[in-house]
């Protein structure tokens, strides 16, 4: 079952909605304008009715998953219920309708919004301040990667080299990048553990940061830690956390006090604001006293009870977006935050590090499990077992859509091979993660029995398996007018 | 405890499936001095209480009335129809994820596709991406395009670009280490940036400039208005290389200043140089069409340390919400939005420069929908102006503290709501004498 696409419903000679025509007398526009400035050729956009839009949006909705519907057990992704309190909230007059560029006195409730949820993520991450204004978790990356390099810059210092482990997400060696860094690999120990032997023979006065993420990308805590961060700051290096595992320890232990200089958060992850299909999201970054001179401008300041925006940060990097940060999402998590309190952030993690080992135990003996347990919030499991079978975690993958799970994380991270991540998060309960369960058992049966199956799911969703190889090879990426049928 | 499913029974279940007496057993390998007791933060609130503290803070905002606001600077308040709301406030959109297992994911993406192309037929270019955070740090992914595709390490800013674009555009440059300089370009300029209309509001002359960036070897980056291009001469008709802008005014909410959404389109020949997502056409096994995520090798995730750019996601649900507002105007219905627009603002102009004081610092100089007028005492006009529950015009003095010619300069904006008796208000408001504050 196909969509048709909005430009081929369209028709010709429909005339567009009923707007207001302006209230004054005034010359037209195409009588005005210099003809040299002037739009030569229409737009082709689609000419559709309201229902027709309405039908159109509805049909595809239908052809998601969702949180709304499905599991999604994506680690180091941390799907878990969107709170509608939230949206609600987002969607306050008082909120959606000031613009940015309103004086600070009439906007004292979003400044001290603002405000407000930079303590209390200061609090559950342990640092000293927070910067709101990052878009998503790779821009956060990023932000916290410039600031590392205009501290090291402005105490004279040349450092161009950023350690990222074996097991980094990708965006990790991509953000450094774009600042310039080469990037320098650390490998795992056999456990899966950053390696301290390989860390101490690759720390020198020309790295600038060592980027962790902890629990790691296996879902494991790194128990070095406290000694990987003297060793780092040994060497005048700046220690950062990447955030996509802060689920973990909320209530149990803070980055910042690990010693990690830069804390990176994402509100879209652990701070339950929904993905919106792949955005927006929000990337917060805390620091240390050392770095917070380095922050983004403006920082909310509260003086005698007033907010307002301050501006003279004259080592701050300068701007990472405009205006003040992702503010609806703000709203967003700041609702989440007031909801649960600290005790309730607490119970999320400790449930959350339940869950994941229950759903580990379960697991065992279905997939391969390479590193021993417990683990954190998150675990890695290996589809190698079946490999006999032609069947690897890509069909395992598919195997699951078709039983109406979203898929785990495969092939991530790089270090487990047929890799398969999975994290229930606290929202998931324990039926659903025993039909998950259930459903791993029966493909792991097919994988068996009938591996031609495996390879033909999923069957009964809008599509099959899409050839991306060709759609890669040929692109196509836009609606260009005629040809193609549905 | 919202939002926490599992009951104490749950708990033990699951306890004793794995094999352990209690959470602790789980938490072993963390070092006892990072435990914390707890954290320093409230308890909990019930829903109740919640919602109250936050509606107790929206109200400490002062919401002006759509028509009686003149301020933009790159975010307008416009007629969103009911229809954008009703389309991303559905959980299969909203929940969703990231459309990586696309079987799972066909709204999300052929919603997207339909983006990318509305966006590609607005600009008039050949292919646009699924979308970037916001106009800034659209202008930053064209000159880091650029600077990868020609070789070259600066870019110029050519006139009025808006000051917080200019910004993070130099905050990218200073970490990847390619120069921004204002003025014309030369031998080692990789793209011209502009800005059209105006961060005033006034109308650059774009094939002008797309020639001279041309001639010295240069990409030409055009950052332009959606609404105005129902009106005004697209990029891909002056032959830009890359066009970029902000798509808040596309049915998004002001929203203090976000989330929003960027797009940016290219030439052909650019495509595999775009950062962030792309969405593709594509076949399965039966002939039946679908969308992917594809020329993912571009993308951060494959790429690792050679990506062009970090970027590892678009603004997908502001891109929906401006798919529904495109689908929903058609091009007849930007072209009276628009022309609404312009013939406020024109009105408005003629009236407010006619006022005892006032003037226009750039007579001649043509103008869409917003126009910069020198004015007495700009700060007492703001806030006589917010006493009336009018938000003025922007004040350009904060932005160009070095520019005397600037210092009395604001900029109004006009979009098709400022009904007559909106525009008759403020200008009273603006003929009135401005009482001297007091402090």
């Amino acid at each position: 079952m196909t969509e048709a696409l909005l430009f081929e419903k369209s028709r010709p000679d429909y005339r567009g909605p009923r707007l207001p025509e302006a209230g004054v007398e005034a010359p037209h526009p195409l009588d005005e304008l210099p003809a040299a400035l002037r739009r030569r050729r229409e737009p082709e956009l689609p000419r559709l009715s309201e229902p027709e839009i309405m039908r159109h949006y509805g049909r595809l909705a239908s052809l998601n998953y969702s949180i709304s519907e499905n599991f999604y057990p994506l680690g180091s992704c941390t799907m878990k219920y969107n709170p509608v309190a939230n949206e609600v909230a987002a969607a306050l007059p008082g909120f959606a309708g000031i613009h940015p560029y309103q004086d600070e006195e009439t906007a004292q409730g979003a400044l001290e919004l603002i405000w407000e949820l930079e303590q209390a993520l200061a609090e559950v991450v342990g640092v000293d301040r927070v910067t709101l204004q990052p878009a998503a978790g790779a821009h956060g990356e990023w932000t916290a990667l410039r600031m590392i390099q205009a501290y090291h810059q402005s105490r004279g210092e040349t450092r161009d080299e950023v350690l990222v482990p074996d097991s980094a997400h990708g965006t990790n060696p991509a953000s450094a990048a774009l600042c310039g860094f080469k990037v320098v690999e650390v490998k795992s120990a056999a456990d899966g553990r950053i390696s301290v032997a390989d860390l101490e023979s690759k720390l020198s006065d020309r790295v600038a940061a060592l980027m962790l993420t902890n629990p790691n990308t296996l879902g494991l805590f790194e128990r070095d830690i406290l000694e990987v961060a003297q060793l780092v700051h040994g060497t005048g290096a700046k220690l950062y956390y990447d955030g996509a595992n802060l689920n973990a320890l909320m209530g149990i232990c803070r980055p910042g006090d690990m010693g990690f200089d830069a804390v990176h958060m994402n509100l879209h992850k652990t701070f339950t604001t929904p993905h919106g299909g792949g955005g927006p999201g929000a990337g917060p970054v805390g620091v240390k006293a050392d770095l917070v001179p380095f922050l983004p401008r403006p920082l909310v300041q509260r003086e005698d009870g007033r907010f307002r925006l301050d501006n003279d940060r004259p080592q701050s990097i300068g701007r990472v977006r405009s205006f003040y940060g992702n503010f609806g999402m703000l709203v967003r998590a700041f609702t989440y935050v007031l909801a649960m309190g600290g005790d309730g952030l607490t119970d999320a993690s400790r449930d959350a590090v339940l869950a994941a080992n229950y759903l580990r135990a379960r697991v065992e003996g279905v997939l391969e499990l390479p590193q021993a347990g417990p683990c954190m919030h998150e675990f890695v499991a290996s589809a190698r077992n079946l490999g006999s079978h032609g069947i690897r975690a890509l069909d395992v993958a598919k195997g699951l859509l078709e039983r109406g799970f979203y898929a785990p994380t495969v092939y991530f991270p790089l270090i487990v091979p047929e890799a398969v991540m999975i994290e229930p998060t606290e929202t998931e309960s324990k039926a659903t993660m025993d039909a998950f369960t259930a459903a791993l058992e029966e493909i792991a049966r097919l994988a068996q029995d009938d591996p031609e199956e495996l390879h033909a799911e999923p069957r009964t969703l809008p599509v099959g398996r899409l050839d991306e190889v060709a759609a890669a090879r040929h692109p196509v990426l836009r609606w260009k007018g005629g040809g193609g049928q549905p | 405890m919202p939002y926490l499913v599992h009951s104490e029974e749950d708990r033990q279940a699951m306890l004793e499936t794995i094999g352990v007496a209690s959470v602790e057993d789980l938490l072993t390998d963390i070092p006892a001095g990072l435990r914390v007791e707890a954290l320093n933060l409230p308890p909990g609130l019930s829903e109740h209480a919640t919602m109250a503290r936050l509606r107790a803070l929206a109200d400490r905002n002062h919401l002006f009335e759509d028509r009686l606001c003149f301020r933009g600077g790159g975010v307008y308040r416009r007629f969103i129809p009911a229809a954008v709301a009703a389309v991303t406030s559905k959980p299969e959109f909203y929940t969703a994820y990231t459309p990586y297992q696309p079987e799972a994911s066909q709204g999300t993406l052929q919603a997207i596709f339909e983006f990318q192309s509305l966006i590609a037929e607005l600009t008039g270019m050949d292919v646009a991406n699924a979308s970037l955070y916001d106009g800034a740090t659209a202008v930053a992914e064209a000159a880091m395009m650029a600077v990868v595709h020609t070789g070259r390490h600066e870019v110029a800013i050519h006139g009025f670009l808006h000051p917080e674009y200019a910004e993070v555009l130099r905050c990218y440059a200073d970490g990847r280490g390619f120069r921004v300089i204002e003025g014309v370009p030369g031998p080692a300029t990789a793209a011209v940036v502009f800005q059209q209309p105006n961060f005033l509001g006034l109308l650059e002359e774009p094939e002008a400039l797309v020639e001279a960036a041309h001639a010295a070897g240069a990409l030409a980056v055009a950052c332009v208005d959606p609404i105005s291009l129902a009106l005004l001469s697209a990029p891909g008709e002056y032959g830009a290389d890359i066009a970029v802008g902000e798509g808040q005014q596309l049915g998004l909410a002001a929203s203090f200043g976000g989330p929003h959404v960027g797009f940016i389109a290219c030439r052909q020949e650019l495509t595999r140089r775009l950062p962030g997502r792309l969405i593709g056409e594509a076949r399965d096994g039966a002939g039946r069409r679908g969308y992917v995520l594809t020329l993912t090798a571009r993308e951060q995730h494959i790429r690792r340390e050679k990506a062009t750019s970090n970027i590892c996601t678009n603004h997908s649900l502001c891109a929906l919400a401006a798919s529904v507002y495109l689908a929903y105007m058609g091009p007849d219905g930007l072209r009276k939005v628009a022309t609404a627009s312009f013939k406020h603002a024109h009105h408005l102009e003629r009236r407010l420069a006619a006022l005892p004081g006032w003037s226009a610092p750039f007579q001649g100089t043509p103008f869409l929908s917003e126009f910069p007028l020198r004015v007495p005492d700009p700060a007492g006009l703001t806030r006589a102006l917010g006493r009336q529950g009018i938000l003025g015009g922007l004040p350009l003095a904060p932005f160009y503290p070095d520019r005397k010619d600037l210092a009395d300069v604001v900029v109004f904006a006009c979009t098709e709501v400022n009904d007559a008796a909106a525009l008759d208000a403020l200008v009273e408001a603006c003929a009135a004498p401005v009482e001297v504050a007091v402090r």
